[in-house]
């Protein structure tokens, strides 16, 4: 640390090193950050391709493109792609960016092990996906990877596997404790814990969810290669074990992981809406409770995914009556964006577009997990299409956006130039239509009756099928112009004030732009 | 926002357009024909009203603001930003929206654990992938395999109209009469949903799980296989024919008669040809999900057979592997589904297939003798 701050009194010290090893050696927030954002992106167009493939086989009933055994395998790379290697890493790249600008910091607390978080991960992926070319194919269990289809039943390179998500999991492990250390020591002279920026203070909860169940995944996975390689029965009922077992655990990680993907949106959000309602957030504090809140709610509710495996009809009330209660200081949340618009002075930059689409889906998305909570009508959705139509608009207008919304609105700051707008605008509209015509038919197929993850399907379920393979399509094709509008931005572009945006309050916004290689080498004042 | 609703526009009229052009079409649950289905879809409607008033007032307020409230309108900003009074009302407001919502889910949940006084008992048995049903009263059981064809699904053939919810052998319930479904699995977890009879219960290995339903109207009601299961999950569908009392005490009995004559074509003499043929048929029901039809088998997941060490080498060994699989490996043992000739044939089958031409067979009193051992 302090070899990090000396450094900035030297002005010949001050920028990066040059050529390949800067990145492999650093310890800069910024240059991780950066690598965390190219390396999700990079993942995010892998995993898309993915759910391509899947949305070109379903374009129309029968089977055209691949065979069932691949189909399945796709499926379960989308998931686990999408999830460990684009959503999660991106939330991360913002972290490294972001908190120690927040918080007043140089840099992050612990800079070497920053280093090594992130470079676990290419090999982690790098191992994932190498799966798919050994002999029987990659992981086809689908992400949530059931015993015993992903045990007795699974490909040999299930091995590979369970090794991959123990590298992903030691890699976020040592990310969170970073966040953690970060916020609760680097924090500028009289920035007290209610002064922090939401996007610090969603991140740190986050980061304790992080650290509660990683190791649980990790243990489930463990179990899995003991049954698989040394002969135990954790999940083999012909051995007096026990396949429900594996479903409880998994989601004692599952269901908190949920949140992991999108209490850090909440952040963004809450940081976005004020700056271009040029008005404060309104309810701070009941802001920072309700995320306390769902994330302690989080660890109770995990069974709602399991409410047809034949959990007693008092598991089933409480873990419903559990589910229903999340509801509410979610609500809160959205009141309290809606309220911060109002009586604002609104402008539509493309970031408070994808801002204002994130609101509005995904209460969409926690509408329809609402009635999936609802333990008797369940039993009709429980896996079918309207399931993935409900995690979609959570994840993809929830997470996913709120990230595009995050690098829209810092890339100024990062780069110091501006992006372009109509371009940006374009983006976001193409984003929008492209998923809104993928994921809403979804769930009419589903409560007409389609099951989720079947490589063909019934002909009453063609006309809408077709609708989301043509709006993945829009949607996929789409992102390459994010890539093209940030790479122009990295080149070139209009010179950014530090301040931005005319409405935006917080430290970041104090440095320059582009913000200085070392934060903040002084504390800053607060007010 | 203008843009906002002339590019939204194109979308809506799309899906209204498609949606009118086919008015059979089904965008919503099905209430069944069971009392429980119909109580799940008018919670399912509830909660569905619910949240479209909940958004649209919330949406309401928001594009208010988005319209009205926009700087390139002149609108100066209002300072507030706290309000304690609001936050306890929208805090305690859904609470009681939620508790109004909870105690009738609760009463429904109830109805669907109380399988008690069944007049039909069935158990339900997930393998890779098929159905297998077990009257237990009756003494009636058997498979129930997908019957859409190969050429249907790889598109050499038109698709017909039950394209992929047909099976060879439906499962057959009186109307009017509590029937008990006892769930459970062979291999891996699957999942037993029919939609009109509101009915969905994982079928986990090593569990048996109940259900039940009461299907009010006389017809035939199509699910699927709801988890994950491997190759062929999307190709395991249901079929549940609901008929008349009479009807139902007919087909048991005739179930019963068709196994009789089964367990008598035991005794008989078998030519070679005549268990090829037997053999052909069952080994594309039973075999060639896995080893595919030309026997060669999907390695490394599912061995040829054509040209197999076993296929080719000692008959009782080859009976062997039939008859009681093969410990931790998707190959069950087929001693319990297949009855002696079904065992007989597809050994002597796939031994002169697909040029393994070994030239000779095996009998259904062999085969007996085998179990017996
Ligand atoms: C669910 C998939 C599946 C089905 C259905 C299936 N098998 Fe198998 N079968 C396998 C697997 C997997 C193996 C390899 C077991 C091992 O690892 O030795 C196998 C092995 C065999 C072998 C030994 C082949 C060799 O050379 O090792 C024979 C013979 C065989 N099966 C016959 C049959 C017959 C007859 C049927 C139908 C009545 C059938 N199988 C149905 C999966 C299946
Ligand atoms: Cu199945």
């Amino acid at each position: 640390m302090s070899a990090v701050i000396e450094s900035d009194h030297h002005d010949h010290h001050h920028g990066p090193a040059k050529g390949l090893m800067r990145w492999v050696l650093t310890t800069n927030h910024k240059d991780i950050g950066s690598m965390y954002l190219w390396f999700s992106f990079i993942m995010f167009l892998i995993g898309g391709t993915m759910a391509l493939i899947i949305r070109a086989e379903l374009f129309e009933p029968g089977m055209q493109i691949v065979k069932p055994e691949f189909f399945n395998q796709m499926t379960t790379m989308h998931g686990l792609i999408m999830v460990f290697g684009a959503v999660m890493p991106a939330f991360v790249g913002l972290a490294n960016w972001l908190i120690p600008m927040m918080v007043g910091a140089p840099d992050m607390a612990l800079p070497r092990m920053n280093n090594w978080s992130f470079w676990i991960l290419p090999f982690a992926f790098g191992l994932l996906l190498s799966t798919l070319f050994m002999d029987g194919g990659g992981p086809n269990f689908g992400w949530t990877f059931y015993a015993p289809l992903s045990t007795t039943y699974a490909p040999p390179s299930v091995t590979f596997f369970i090794f991959a998500v123990h590298m992903m999991g030691v890699s976020s492990i040592m990310g969170a404790i970073n966040v953690i250390a970060t916020i609760l020591n680097l924090r500028a002279p009289g920035m007290t814990y209610m002064k922090m920026p939401l996007f610090v203070w969603t991140w740190l909860i986050t980061a304790f969810l992080l650290i509660a169940v990683m190791p649980v995944l990790a243990g489930v996975v463990t179990m899995m290669l003991m049954d698989i390689h040394f002969g135990t029965s954790f999940f083999n009922a012909e051995g007096g074990g026990d396949p429900v077992l594996f479903q409880h655990v998994f989601w004692f990680f599952g269901h908190p992981e949920v949140y992991i993907m999108i209490l850090p949106a909440f952040g963004i959000a809450s940081a976005i809406i004020p700056t271009f309602s040029r008005k404060p957030l309104f309810g701070y504090p009941s802001m920072v409770y309700a995320t306390a809140s769902i994330a302690i709610l989080s660890f109770i509710v995990w069974a709602h995914h399991m409410f047809t495996v034949g959990l007693p009809l008092a598991g089933e009330l409480f873990f419903m009556y559990a589910t229903m209660l999340i509801a509410v200081p979610t609500g809160v949340k959205i009141f309290n964006w809606v309220a911060t618009m109002f009586r604002g002075s609104l402008t539509f930059e493309t970031p408070m577009l994808f801002s204002i689409a994130f609101v509005i889906l995904f209460t969409i998305g926690g509408f329809s997990g609402l009635m999936l909570a609802i333990a008797p009508v369940d039993f009709q959705y429980h896996d079918t299409y309207f399931v993935v139509a409900h995690f979609h608009y959570v994840l993809v207008p929830g997470a996913i956006f709120s990230i595009f919304a995050a690098a829209y609105f810092w890339l100024p700051k990062w780069t110091g130039h501006m992006y372009n707008e109509t371009l940006g605008k374009v983006h976001f509209w193409m984003s929008f239509i492209g998923l809104n015509l993928t994921f809403f038919p979804m769930h009419f197929v589903g409560l007409a009756g389609m099951p989720r993850r079947i490589p063909d399907y019934a002909l009453q379920f063609a006309d809408f099928n077709q609708i989301s393979s043509v709006g993945a399509f829009i949607f996929g094709t789409t992102q390459l112009l994010f890539l093209f509008i940030v790479i122009q931005c990295i080149r070139g572009g209009k010179k950014a004030s530090a301040q931005v945006w005319e409405g935006a309050d917080g430290l970041e916004w104090t440095l320059p732009s582009p913000a200085p290689y070392h934060s903040f080498a002084q504390p800053p004042v607060i007010k | 926002m203008k843009p906002s609703k002339l590019l939204r526009l194109p979308a809506v009229l799309a899906c209204l357009g498609v949606a009118s052009a086919h008015a059979a079409w089904q965008t919503n649950l099905t209430p069944g024909v069971t009392e429980v289905g119909e109580s799940v879809y008018q919670l399912h409607m509830i909660i569905f009203w619910i949240c479209v008033a909940i958004g649209v007032v919330v949406f309401g307020v928001m594009f208010w603001s988005i319209i009205n409230h926009r700087k390139s309108k002149g609108a100066k900003p209002a300072q507030f930003h706290e309000s304690t009074t609001v936050e306890i009302l929208w805090t305690i407001i859904p609470f009681v929206i939620l508790i109004a919502m909870a105690v009738p889910a609760t009463g429904t949940l109830i109805k669907m654990y109380d399988a008690s006084d069944a007049a039909v008992d069935i158990k339900v048995t997930g393998y890779q992938w098929k159905w297998k049903y077990d009257y237990l009263n009756e003494e009636v059981g058997f498979f129930s395999n997908l019957s859409t064809s190969q050429d249907q699904i790889y598109n050499r053939d038109e698709k017909g109209e039950n394209y992929l919810l047909e099976v060879d052998e439906p499962l057959v319930i009186p109307v009017g009469k509590k029937v008990r479904f006892l769930v459970t699995a062979n291999d891996v977890i699957h999942s037993w949903w029919v939609p009109d009879l509101a009915v969905k219960r994982d079928a986990i290995p090593g569990f048996v799980n109940e259900a039940w339903t009461q299907a009010e109207k006389v017809g035939v009601y199509r699910g699927q296989c709801a988890e994950l299961c491997g190759k062929d999950h999307g190709f395991m569908p249901i079929v549940v024919k609901v008929v008349s009392e009479p009807e139902y005490k007919e087909w048991v009995l005739a179930k019963q008669e068709v196994a009789r004559q089964e367990y008598e074509l035991k005794n008989k003499e078998w030519t070679l040809d005549e268990l090829m043929t037997r053999g052909e048929k069952t080994y594309g029901t039973y075999c060639a999900g896995c080893h595919q039809p030309d026997g060669a088998g999907l390695p490394p997941a599912f061995p040829a057979l054509k040209g197999s060490q076993i296929a080719k080498g000692p008959i009782e060994s080859h009976a062997d592997i039939v008859l009681h699989g093969k410990a931790g490996t998707a190959m069950q043992a087929f001693a319990s589904q297949l009855n002696e000739v079904d065992i007989a044939a597809v050994v002597t089958y796939e031994r002169n297939a697909w040029g393994n031409s070994m030239g000779d067979m095996l009998t259904p009193q062999q085969v007996a003798a085998m179990k017996n051992k």
